[in-house]
């Protein structure tokens, strides 16, 4: 089977853990292989979390730079901040609402123009899916959702070996019971999303 | 019921390393576990925790990692199955038993797990701990994946009680932190209760004892050779006349590699999983006919200087690199596309490596440092203290510790000078009270103190040393995800049956004659607090106590008031440069606190010179 790599990267508490795992979940009821690498320890301090999956038939959990075929960041800034792990043929998906570091608040850093960093995704890229992902989770009932939000878009984009339909069906089965049809809803907006872009 | 204690063999489950090592261990009827958490190895341990409230296993977290290793070896000699966990540096720690037990051995199966940190993602070295199989004699197995992790737990117990003798079990954090489908196997019966035989002339290492067990020893290691040269973790792929050799992820690296280059009949690769004592027959036979050898493996050539060996002595000329010429770096992890890279170079394979994306034209993006979390208080203490200095024009040197609060040395905090090992802070301020003339103001948390703070301070006390030691008691072990510790209550994690040792009686009992217990959220009386201990000659000790707020958040403990800038404020952004608190934001040029990360800690409201950061609620 094809190999296919993903990369998710998040700000710490964004929920990118949860997304990995209902895509590997996902995987292993529809018989992909699947291997995926978490860096964990410092995000519960804010810190970036970047999740490497890999599909397909491959032995390695993480991923080099320039190989991914999908990039989906939770964050804006860093998004364009793991650009390198992406190459002229890889779709990015993109939350646009900006989580801005605290370097910025203490004058450490500038937080990047959101016209500008779409444009230079775009240049390096073929192809940019980028909205607002919180709007879109505030929409389906619940801010947390901006993970399934960006599920279902990177699920419409199909590049990954998964249905649609196994991927609805983990979240279902996959997460908390009292978030399910938020967590559903908010899949479908990102789907849609997706469509559009 | 936990779902690591699920009796369905052949059951697919997707699990992360770490719990697959914990389902080996189940599996292989573990049922005596002792650790201190360590990143990457904490979540083997959270689970043996949790599966021991509901099953015979005994798990406990013990104050350091060489009292774990001791606690488990009176266990595994009484014929009980043990596992004692923890992070490559806690092996530094545990090396004094560990190399004592090799001479004794054990009776039960016992497997030490060590769990390396290759680019350091959250440790303070990378040292290769498969050195400490050469050191002790031990037998070293390491995995490369999560599904073998859990089998290999499995073998590592059986070999241990083939020998007698305790099994390293090494993996590294990419195996740890890994997540792949696991396919169960069959729980064996776990053996609670043992007997302890006396046989003090094997058991006591007097000089004529351990003379003794040093011959039977050797004689383990001799058996251990053997069985790894059969053993069916040290396995070749292929038949190819260029030969690769590697362990651990390394493998993995190099199989999609030897794939994507399409050069599988040409190649072999033979992967050590048995890595001590090393299989010198396999690999000389490996060796025979090859054109040429890549050995690959992250850390210290540590293959690569014995399959040098092994060939020097058969007389073999054949070229053999790894480390050797820089193919390979000692630095850091390895990835796929490098190993791919050096592959196709070392075997002069065509080969045009992915085209990287040209970032030159990327803006400085703002760094996202890890932060201490909004209202944690340790920042307050930290503000306290450079502020009761800076009011008495104290200069102050600040060794720091292992946890949270290492973070403190970031700006506009910078508290934290120096910082070796766990426990450090106390004992280097002894060297540098000594010997320079300014005061010396070390931090330390809970329970980095119990794990070897204390022996420092009773040092401190003994040789008359000066300086202030600031015990950060938050009521946890945060850093490595909340684990209990000595001085906590164990109501808050849900559990009875345990005893509590108070921080400050033992600071009392080891005879520091200042002890002051502040609480760090009030910000003047703790400065005052600080600046009598600064003034103090001698050993005098701050307990700033206040729980983690991550935890109390957890806990359901804190009832978050989350405060505001109201309209008062003439900018002079104080809290910003002085205390940094993640809640705060800049809209505009104006400060603003996110009223969901605020903990209601009230440190920038007492701090701010306008009275300006008020309760949200009191302004409607
Ligand atoms: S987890 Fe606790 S101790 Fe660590 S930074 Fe957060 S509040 Fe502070």
């Amino acid at each position: 089977m094809d190999t296919k790599r993903l990369i998710i990267v998040a700000v710490g508490g964004q929920g990118n853990l949860l997304a990995s795992r209902v895509l590997a979940e996902a995987a292993l009821l529809s018989d992909v292989p699947v291997r995926m690498s978490e860096i964990h320890g410092m995000a519960q301090r804010g810190g970036v979390v970047e999740s490497a999956i890999v599909f397909g038939d491959a032995e390695s959990t993480i991923i080099s730079d320039g190989e991914a075929d999908l990039l989906v960041g939770f964050e804006p800034s860093e998004t364009l901040r793991a650009i390198r792990k992406a190459n002229s043929k890889t779709v990015v998906i993109s939350n646009l609402s900006p989580l801005p570091p605290f370097t910025v608040a203490i004058g450490r850093g500038v937080y990047p123009d959101l016209k500008q960093l779409q444009e230079l995704i775009r240049s390096k890229t073929s192809k940019l899916i980028a909205f607002d992902a919180v709007a879109l989770a505030k929409q389906a009932g619940n801010v947390l959702a901006v993970n399934m939000v960006l599920v279902g878009a990177l699920t419409q984009t199909r590049i990954l070996p998964l249905s649609a339909e196994s991927v609805k069906e983990t979240v279902r089965t996959k997460t908390k019971k009292a978030f399910a049809d938020i967590n559903l809803k908010a899949f479908e907006l990102g789907f849609s999303a997706a469509e559009c872009c | 019921m936990h779902k690591l204690l699920t009796e369905s063999p052949g059951e697919k489950m997707i699990l992360l390393g770490n719990e697959a090592i914990a389902r080996g261990a189940i599996e292989a009827g573990v049922a005596f576990a002792t650790t201190y958490p360590g990143t990457p190895s904490s979540e083997i341990s959270l689970n043996l925790f949790e599966m021991s409230q509901e099953s015979d296993i005994y798990f406990e977290y013990s104050t350091n990692e060489k009292v774990a290793l001791e606690v488990a070896a009176g266990a595994a000699n009484s014929g009980v199955r043990t596992l004692c966990m923890m992070k490559h540096v806690g092996l530094n720690v545990a090396a004094d038993p560990l190399m004592t037990l090799a001479y004794v051995g054990v009776k039960g199966g016992m497997v030490i797990l060590t769990a390396d940190d290759p680019f350091m993602f959250s440790s303070q070295n990378e040292q290769d701990n498969r050195y400490y199989g050469k050191l002790s004699g031990l037998s070293v197995l390491e995995p490369s994946s999560v599904q073998e992790a859990k089998d290999m737990m499995v073998y590592a117990f059986d070999l241990s009680e083939r020998l007698q003798e305790p099994v390293l079990f090494r993996t590294t954090t990419r195996v740890n932190h890994s997540t792949a489908v696991v396919t169960l196997g069959t729980i064996r019966k776990r053996i609670i209760k043992g007997d302890f035989k006396k046989d003090p002339m094997n058991y006591v290492t007097v000089p004529a004892v351990s003379r003794k067990l040093h011959v039977k020893l050797l004689k383990n290691m001799a058996a251990a050779q053997e069985i790894a040269e059969k053993c069916e973790y040290n396995f070749i792929r292929g038949s190819g006349a260029w030969g690769i050799i590697c362990n651990g992820v390394s493998y993995n690296y190099a199989a999609d590699a030897v794939k994507d280059l399409n050069i599988t009949d040409k190649v072999s690769i033979l992967r050590i999983g048995f890595s001590y004592p090393m299989p010198k027959a396999v690999i000389t036979a490996f060796l025979k006919g090859k054109e040429k050898i890549l050995v690959i493996e992250e850390g210290e050539p540590y293959m690569e200087e014995a399959v040098k060996a092994f060939a020097q002595e058969q007389g073999f000329t054949l070229p053999i690199n790894g480390k050797s010429n820089e193919l390979f770096s000692r630095l850091y992890e390895f990835d796929p596309a490098m190993v791919r890279q050096q592959i196709a170079s070392y075997f002069a394979v065509p080969y045009t490596p992915p085209l990287l994306p040209d970032i030159s034209d990327v803006p400085e993006l703002p760094q996202r440092p890890p932060n201490l979390c909004a209202g944690c208080s340790h920042r307050a203490t930290f503000y306290a203290v450079k502020k009761a200095a800076r009011e008495q024009g104290t200069e102050i040197i600040c060794p720091t510790d292992i946890g949270c609060y290492t973070l403190g040395f970031l700006p506009p905090l910078s508290v934290g000078d120096f910082l070796i090992c766990m426990g450090s802070s106390v004992s280097t301020s002894c060297g540098f009270s000594k010997v320079t003339d300014k005061k010396v103001v070390s931090f330390i948390g809970d329970s980095t103190f119990f794990h070897s703070g204390i022996t420092g301070l009773i040092n401190a006390v003994f040789n008359n040393h000066n300086f202030t030691l600031v015990i950060l008691d938050n009521g946890t072990t945060a850093m490595t995800g909340h684990q209990p510790n000595p001085g906590v209550d164990m109501g808050d994690f849900s559990r009875s049956g345990y005893g509590r040792v108070s921080i400050e009686e033992v600071v009392k009992g080891i005879g520091v004659s200042h002890i002051t217990v502040i609480k760090p959220y009030r910000v003047r009386k703790s400065i005052e607090a600080i600046k009598e201990a600064l003034n103090y000659q001698g050993v005098s000790v701050i307990i700033s106590q206040e729980m983690c707020t991550l935890f109390a958040k957890s806990l359901k403990k804190l009832k978050p008031r989350a405060f505001h800038v109201s309209d008062k404020c003439k900018n002079h952004r104080d809290c910003i440069k002085e205390i940094a608190c993640p809640a705060f934001y800049l809209e505009g040029e104006k400060v603003k606190i996110d009223p969901v990360a605020c903990a209601g800690c009230t440190v920038c409201a007492q701090i701010c010179p306008e009275n300006a950061i008020v309760p949200l609620k009191s302004e409607k």
